[in-house]
């Protein structure tokens, strides 16, 4: 008995405790910094610092980083911040749409099947199973090769399109967890209707679940683009950190010792996607009493 | 003397504090004798059950001790209390379906057990204990999963006490179950005792009928404490301590009506226990409470073997 | 008021549904206006399908569920009369929330144009009406409150709405000997204003206590049913006696009864529908004449 009742009491304090720990999470704190410091560079940099449009000629060509051109330039005499913080602004970019779609559709279908049951949630997890199995990267490479021209919402929109299954077979199952609780049912007995029921009394006890998800899938987005800009097969116009690899690589900078033109976009790339994975697994620490450390 | 209990605390740390779960507690039980606790849930019946065995990650060892056949426990010490558990010390839990490992057959999983502890297995005294409880030997070439709760229970419990432990601690082993189920893993239990395969025995429950028929020593714990404490039948049919009586008093039995008589609770709740109040603790539900119940009431033997904690008995 | 009339649920198990499991099993009885019924089973007896058939919560596979004449039909209008309360108070409700939000979801789904101000006296009312101290429990979590008071704050939501028929399925299963005992007076008063209950319950002496007509389930079928006094005096099923010989007492020894296994019929399977013992008794035994009275 006393077990019994004191184990929602403890789900139950964890949500007031989850905030004292993730002060005290450094996994979460130097993730979380990381990351929110290159976005400020993102959203800011290309105000404050850009001299010119980020392909346009400024200086002389394969300069190394100085006091006037932090990073260098190019092959083409580019200056390599500058293409930094654009394509730091790109990526970004790429990650919160091609996440923020892959988020929404995973919810829809995760919700739906998981609560649903029955026939629906065969159909959905059988949709579900099918994309999960469809080699994605070959897909993306296929329609974006087939499409002349390509701009960055439309390569994060097809990520987000092929990103999703895994997250939705975890909501699936998280809310098939959920929906067995009783105060699903009395919502039910209240003559609540089941989206609201979704809305209002299930996906709020899983919101730090979703959010965990969404930083998944924000991280996985980033590292798909910057692989499809670097065959090739990126934006067709614009900058973006895998462009920059993919003009380095093309243009022998390895060879050539200018390791100021892949360098940063390589780092920043690991950055983000490293420190996201870093605050994410600090989350999971916050939110799951049993991986704190007291 | 098996166990000897002196003036034990145990804490919970919290991020509010520690919640003294166990303040203060002395007992003592003698060889074969069962001693049932009672109490609603957060009185410290768990707290004390673990602290005997394992203390969790939460729980610390604030004060007092525990000897067990004259040599003191290091219960504070999980590492140190390793050679006692299992050889002297055992524990069926609460939820056994989860105690045996699902992918091994119950005989195998047995056998390694033994094994892990340094002991041969003895089949033949391990099939005879199976017969005890009631069950075929055959269970042993079957996986837990094609148990029933019951069973599962009962072979728990034949696995906990393969090694003869001095003292066993049963907590909550039958609140899961039926009630047809619920009284043979309760005679089960008699049977070990009777058999001598535990000398003796900590029977934890929130339910005082069934202790009543199984204990020979009933304890009553609230808020932390030790409220009474007699033989079972006394403490049945004539309870001193106001809690005592007023729980019993709220137990509906067959041939109890609503109609013809209508039991009542006893009002309010326990006491947090972060931060429990000077005196009595029983004292803001208590029909009797007078000034005298600000201090704190000793447990005192009021009749050979009836220990109770309240001024007014 | 409610008419249980050969009530099946099947379920599909195994890979594709292959197989089938009979959860319950053409179960019939009838709760009349102003009374507690007591569905009593052990784990597995489909008494809690049962209970959640008549809130529209899961669908039935055969018969029917009426309440007044009218079919089961789970939505806003149904809710309205017929209400269920649930073994886990810490379960129903949703941790994220203050407690007093399912007075809320009342409001919002059956009088959104109340005033306010009136809807809270409703609530204080009802609230009062259950024996709690609005103060005391109102904009709290529900952590903040102990099993007993959010119980009863469930009941005191179910009296919210027109409410004729309660399920109370195990609702005290999870509370402490001191505060069970005041939610049973509570659910006991309930009929006194006209109120049905059917009371759920695996704790014999619980259902003694509060019901005028018990119901005994196994295995998904009804074994024994009639007026409380009568099944518990004079238990004619070997099952029903098992039952009864197996609950601790305070003040009496274990008494043994037979197993059911002993009866001459059980193996064939002969247990046949239910037979009239008495007025009212109903026993599931074929050959009632030959064992009546004695003990198997």
């Amino acid at each position: 008995m006393t077990a019994t009742t004191a184990l929602p009491t403890e789900e139950r304090v964890v949500r007031r405790e989850a905030l004292h720990f993730a002060v005290r999470n450094p996994k979460l704190v130097i993730g979380f910094s990381i990351v929110l410091v290159l976005a400020l560079v993102a959203l800011f940099g290309p105000v404050i610092w850009s001299v010119a449009a980020p392909n346009e000629y400024v200086a002389l060509p394969m300069l190394p980083p100085s006091s006037e051109h932090w990073f260098g330039t190019t092959m083409q005499g580019q200056d390599v911040f500058t293409q930094f913080v654009y394509g730091l602004r790109t990526t970004f970019l790429a990650g919160a749409i091609g996440g923020g779609i892959a988020a929404v559709i995973a919810m829809v279908v995760g919700f739906t099947a998981g609560y649903r049951g029955g026939m629906v949630d065969e159909v959905l997890s059988m949709l579900t199973n099918i994309v999960l199995v469809i080699p994605t990267l070959a897909v993306l490479l296929i329609i974006n090769a087939y499409l002349g021209i390509r701009s960055v919402g439309m390569q994060a929109l097809l990520i987000g399109l092929t990103s999703w299954p895994w997250a939705a077979r975890a909501i699936r199952a998280q809310t098939f967890s959920l929906r067995s609780r009783d105060f699903v049912d009395l919502a039910r007995l209240s003559g609540v209707g089941t989206p609201r029921i979704i809305a209002r009394e299930i996906a709020p006890n899983m919101s730090s679940y979703l959010f965990m998800t969404f930083i998944l899938l924000f991280g996985s987005s980033v590292l798909i683009a910057a692989s499809l800009d670097f065959i090739g097969l990126g934006p067709t116009e614009g900058v973006s950190l895998g462009l920059m690899l993919q003009n380095a690589t093309q243009w022998s900078a390895l060879q050539l010792g200018l390791w100021w033109w892949f360098v940063p976009p390589g780092a920043a790339i690991t950055a983000v996607v490293g420190a996201l994975y870093v605050a994410n697994v600090g989350l999971d620490e916050v939110f799951n009493p049993k991986l704190r450390e007291t | 003397m098996s166990l000897r209990v002196s003036d034990l605390r145990v804490h919970y740390r919290t991020l509010r504090g520690d919640v003294k779960a166990l303040d203060g507690v002395s007992f003592t039980m003698d060889d074969g004798e069962i001693l049932g606790l009672a109490g609603e849930s957060g009185c410290g019946k768990t707290t004390l059950g673990k602290s005997l065995i394992r203390m969790d990650g939460r729980m610390r060892h604030v004060g007092g001790t525990v000897e067990l056949d004259g040599r003191e426990l290091p219960i504070g010490d999980d590492r140190a209390m390793n050679a006692f558990r299992f050889h002297e010390i055992s524990l069926i839990p609460q939820y056994s379906m989860s105690a045996m490992n699902p992918t091994r057959r119950i005989g195998k999983m047995v056998g390694e057990l033994l094994r892990s502890r340094g002991v041969p297995l003895d089949r033949k005294e391990l099939e005879s204990r199976i017969g005890l409880v009631g069950l075929p030997r055959e269970v042993l070439d079957r996986y837990p999963i094609e148990l029933s709760g019951g069973q599962k229970q009962r072979m728990v419990m034949v696995i906990s006490t393969l090694l003869d432990p001095a003292l066993l601690i049963a907590d909550e082993v039958t609140s899961a179950l039926d009630v047809s189920t619920q009284k043979a893993v309760a005679r089960a239990l008699l049977g070990f005792r009777d058999g001598g395969y535990v000398k003796s025995m900590l029977f934890i429950t929130h339910d005082l009928a069934l202790t009543s028929h199984i204990a020979d020593t009933i304890m009553v714990m609230y808020a932390g404490k030790l409220a009474e404490k007699a033989p079972a039948e006394k403490l049945i049919k004539a309870p001193r301590h106001p809690y005592t009586r007023l729980l019993i008093n709220s137990l509906p039995e067959i041939g109890v009506r609503h109609a013809d008589r209508k039991l009542t609770g006893i009002p309010g709740s326990p006491p947090s226990l972060l931060d429990p109040p000077s005196g009595c603790r029983f004292r803001d539900r208590c029909p009797l409470a007078g000034d005298e119940c600000a201090e704190e009431p000793p447990v005192t033997e009021i009749e050979p073997n009836h220990f109770a904690a309240c001024w007014k008995v | 008021m409610l008419k249980v009339e050969n009530v099946t649920k099947v379920y599909k198990v195994g890979t594709f549904g292959g197989r089938t499991l009979t959860a319950v099993d053409a179960v019939s009885f009838e709760v009349r206006a102003g009374e507690v019924v007591s569905l009593i089973g052990e784990s597995g007896s489909g008494k809690s399908t049962i209970g959640k058939m008549i809130l529209g919560l899961i669908p039935m596979t055969g018969g029917s569920i009426t309440v007044d004449g009218v079919p089961v039909k789970p939505g806003k209008e149904y809710y309205r009369t017929v209400q269920g309360v649930f073994q886990d108070p810490f379960s129903c409700y949703n941790p994220v929330f203050k407690a007093d939000r399912v007075f809320q979801m009342i409001k919002d789904s059956y009088y959104p144009s109340v005033p306010g101000r009136e809807w809270t006296e409703r609530v204080h009312a009802a609230i009062e009406d259950v024996r709690l101290n609005p103060r005391e429990v109102l904009g709290k979590f529900p952590h903040q409150l102990s099993g007993g008071q959010l119980q009863r704050l469930l009941i005191a939501r179910a009296l919210l709405l027109d409410l004729k028929l309660l399920i109370a399925d195990e609702i005290t299963s999870m509370l402490d000997a001191s505060t069970r005992i005041d939610v049973l007076n509570l659910l006991a008063e309930l009929k006194g204003r006209g109120l049905s209950v059917l009371y759920v319950t695996h704790d014999l002496s619980l259902g003694h206590y509060l019901a005028e007509r018990t119901v005994v389930l196994r295995d998904g079928a009804v074994v024994e049913m009639g007026p409380t006094h009568q099944v518990f005096d004079n238990p004619l099923h070997p099952y029903t006696r098992q039952l009864l010989s197996s609950v601790p007492r305070l003040h009496a020894p274990w008494e043994d009864a037979a197993p059911v296994e002993t009866c001459p019929y059980h193996e064939r399977g002969a247990t046949g529908g239910l037979a009239e013992a008495e007025p009212g008794h109903f026993v599931a035994c074929a050959r009632l004449d030959e064992c009546r009275g004695e003990p198997t």
